[in-house]
């Protein structure tokens, strides 16, 4: 029995070792119309996240103060109205997807995948042809310089050379200083997007976040032109924040939803399932009353 | 739905057991270069950033000549003036100097003497023909007078590096290569910093009112402040737009820095955004009557230390936020 068990177990990690290791008919091509399913991680991606949950981030000091100064105002300054999401959480926002090949004419090598996502329209371009990634020196952009290859049926693909984005929509930074490496899986119909990013400025930890499609070949995406305007008067150069100790939100959402105020703070240790028995030890805040709270 | 998700959560594991490290580490983080080596990075169709000379320097070249804003330091004059032949066979007619420190102007002499203005009219008139026999070297007045003395006294340069064109007011603008350039005059580092302006090329050259490598250098001795460096930023913003087509809200117009990678206005914005945050938050320190020693053990930086901050070299954090402290408190 235990000879058949471990044939078994051999059998299954060779079968592994093969899906994994045989790049050419076993790539499973990404490319269509897809849409997302928002029921995954809704709180978070449809209203927004609340101020000071920080649950779950393995974040560092630096960057939980970065969150804790945040103001939802900096987004009215016209100067931020227009950015488009960075091509880390791009796949989170409004995503209506497609996703198409670049071929060269003559030899119908791959070239690259391009990506093309509904809100603010970014194209990410993902090289496959192996060249080299830009000088330290050279312009960073919202979406990076991403190179792919396959991993078996998963492809691949490393991107740098981003501009400082964000982890979270309240103020959780990513420097510009991240790597970023996303693993589109596709199964049929199915489109799962991985994004594990490498963050020197501000993570402890990688964080790895996933997000779902399914195909949609009777999309149609609509343009997104974007123009700025003056919302709000403001002198010249402000910039909305709060001092540091002054932010007075920080307490409703762990209060709003029973978690203890220091898991609310996150950082590397909250990612993981052990947590749930120290949080069982830590104190939550008294819980508000009121039908619109009720969680 | 479990059924779907074992496998993808099955490949992803194995994928991440393979390879959890970020593979392109060694490509991020400061990119100031220091392998002795001068980089070029194309920016515009006649523009170029050279990186690895001290100071970035920014190169302009057309049919009239080249134009240099800024020179590096005067060990890298060489690799420079090698750099700047491979992108154009004309004589160099102009050096805009942004500011007097050495990482700015070390090149002045040497890569000056290889070039020549163009003279005649009421170019130079009053100075003689030899004038034409370098380089123009333009910039606002109190960096010649810094980098040269009153007659009988050791200046700080040798005389073929200073100025030979000092303005004093707010801007100075010439045509130059088919495109208008405008100077500006913006004070923040010290007194005497200038941004130069690309009009067609829609490229700006900040000096060291903006950089990506470390937080701003406030020289409270020659006349910086830490709201000369905000106006500044907030300058630049004005004077950039980004592009809206498929590289969304990005490009346009590109800005290269006093030192670091090449920007445009969403980086000015990250900056601006941190100086003037570490701003507001000194000004309520010293509002509330903290001494410098409370601010420093405050950590009003905290937040942008990963990026900015460092406890060695020329300028550290300490040294910022006594910079700004002092400025603020207009102790110094």
């Amino acid at each position: 029995m235990a000879n058949a068990q471990g044939l078994k177990v051999l059998g299954l990690s060779l079968l592994l070792v093969v899906l994994l290791s045989h790049p050419v008919f076993a790539q499973t091509d990404p490319s269509g119309e897809w849409e997302n399913r928002f029921h995954e991680d809704e709180p978070e991606r449809v209203p927004g996240p609340e101020i000071g949950d920080y649950l779950g981030l393995p974040i560092n000091d630096a960057a939980r103060l970065r969150g804790d100064s945040w103001v939802a105002t900096l987004l009215e300054l016209p100067e931020n109205q227009c950015r488009p999401h960075p091509s880390d959480y791009a796949w989170r926002g409004p995503a209506l997807l497609r996703i198409w090949k670049e071929a060269d004419p003559e030899t119908q090598r791959l070239i690259a995948y391009h990506t093309h996502i509904s809100w603010q329209s970014p194209e990410q371009t993902i090289y496959m042809d192996g060249r080299p990634h830009p000088p330290a020196y050279a312009a960073h952009t919202w979406q990076g310089f991403s190179t792919g290859k396959w991993q078996g049926d998963v492809l691949e693909v490393t991107t740098d050379h981003l501009k400082e984005g964000w982890i979270r929509r309240n103020g959780i930074p990513r420097s510009d200083r991240a790597t970023v490496n996303t693993y589109l899986m596709r199964h049929g119909d199915s489109l799962t997007v991985a994004v594990v990013i490498f963050d020197p400025a501000y993570l402890t930890e990688p964080f790895i976040r996933t997000t779902d499609f399914v195909s949609a070949p009777q999309q149609a995406i609509a343009p997104y032109p974007c123009e700025s305007v003056d919302e709000v008067n403001r002198p010249p150069g402000a910039v909305p924040n709060h001092l540091p100790g002054t932010n007075p939100f920080l307490n409703e959402f762990p209060a709003a939803y029973g978690i203890p105020p220091e898991a609310a703070r996150g950082g590397a240790e909250t990612m993981y399932p052990e947590y749930r028995v120290k949080l069982k030890t830590m104190k939550t805040l008294p819980r508000p009353t009121g039908k619109h709270i009720d969680r | 739905m479990r059924v779907l998700l074992q496998p993808v959560a099955f490949a992803l594991a194995a994928l991440l057991a393979a390879g959890a490290v970020p593979p392109l580490a060694q490509t991020q983080g400061n990119p100031d270069v220091a392998d002795g080596v001068v980089h070029v990075q194309p920016v515009a169709a006649n523009i170029y950033m050279l990186v690895g000379a001290g100071a970035n320097v920014t190169v302009q070249v057309g049919n009239t000549g080249v134009l240099l804003v800024d020179t590096g330091l005067s060990t890298m004059s060489d690799k420079v003036l090698a750099v700047v032949h491979t992108l154009s066979d004309k004589p160099i007619r102009y050096i805009i100097d942004t500011t007097d420190d050495p990482d700015h102007i070390g090149g002045n002499e040497s890569i000056a003497k290889t070039g020549s203005t163009i003279t005649g009219g009421n170019v130079v008139g009053d100075i003689g023909a030899s004038a034409g026999d370098t380089a123009a070297i333009v910039s606002f007045q109190t960096v010649l007078d810094r980098m040269s003395a009153p007659t009988g006294k050791q200046p700080p340069s040798p005389q073929g590096a200073w100025p030979t064109d000092a303005y004093e007011n707010p801007q100075k603008s010439f045509w130059f290569n088919g495109d208008s350039i405008r100077i500006f005059h913006q004070p923040g580092h010290t007194d005497g910093d200038s941004m130069v302006y690309f009009r067609r090329a829609d490229v700006v050259s900040s000096g060291d009112i903006f950089r990506t490598d470390s937080y701003p250098v406030i020289d409270l001795d020659r006349g910086g402040s830490i709201q000369g460096i905000i106006d500044g930023l907030n300058h630049l913003l004005d004077l950039t737009i980004p592009a809206d087509d498929k590289s969304k809200d990005e490009g346009g117009t590109m800005v290269i820095p006093g030192h670091g990678r090449l920007c445009d206005q969403a980086d000015v914005v990250v900056y601006q955004e941190m100086v003037t945050i570490i701003r507001d938050r000194v000004q309520d320190m010293v509002n509330r009557g903290l001494t410098l020693e409370q601010v420093r053990a405050a950590r009003p930086t905290q937040d942008y230390d990963p990026l900015y901050g460092t406890n060695t070299g020329p300028w550290t954090t300490d040294m910022f936020v006594e910079a700004v402290y002092r400025s603020l408190s207009a102790k110094h």
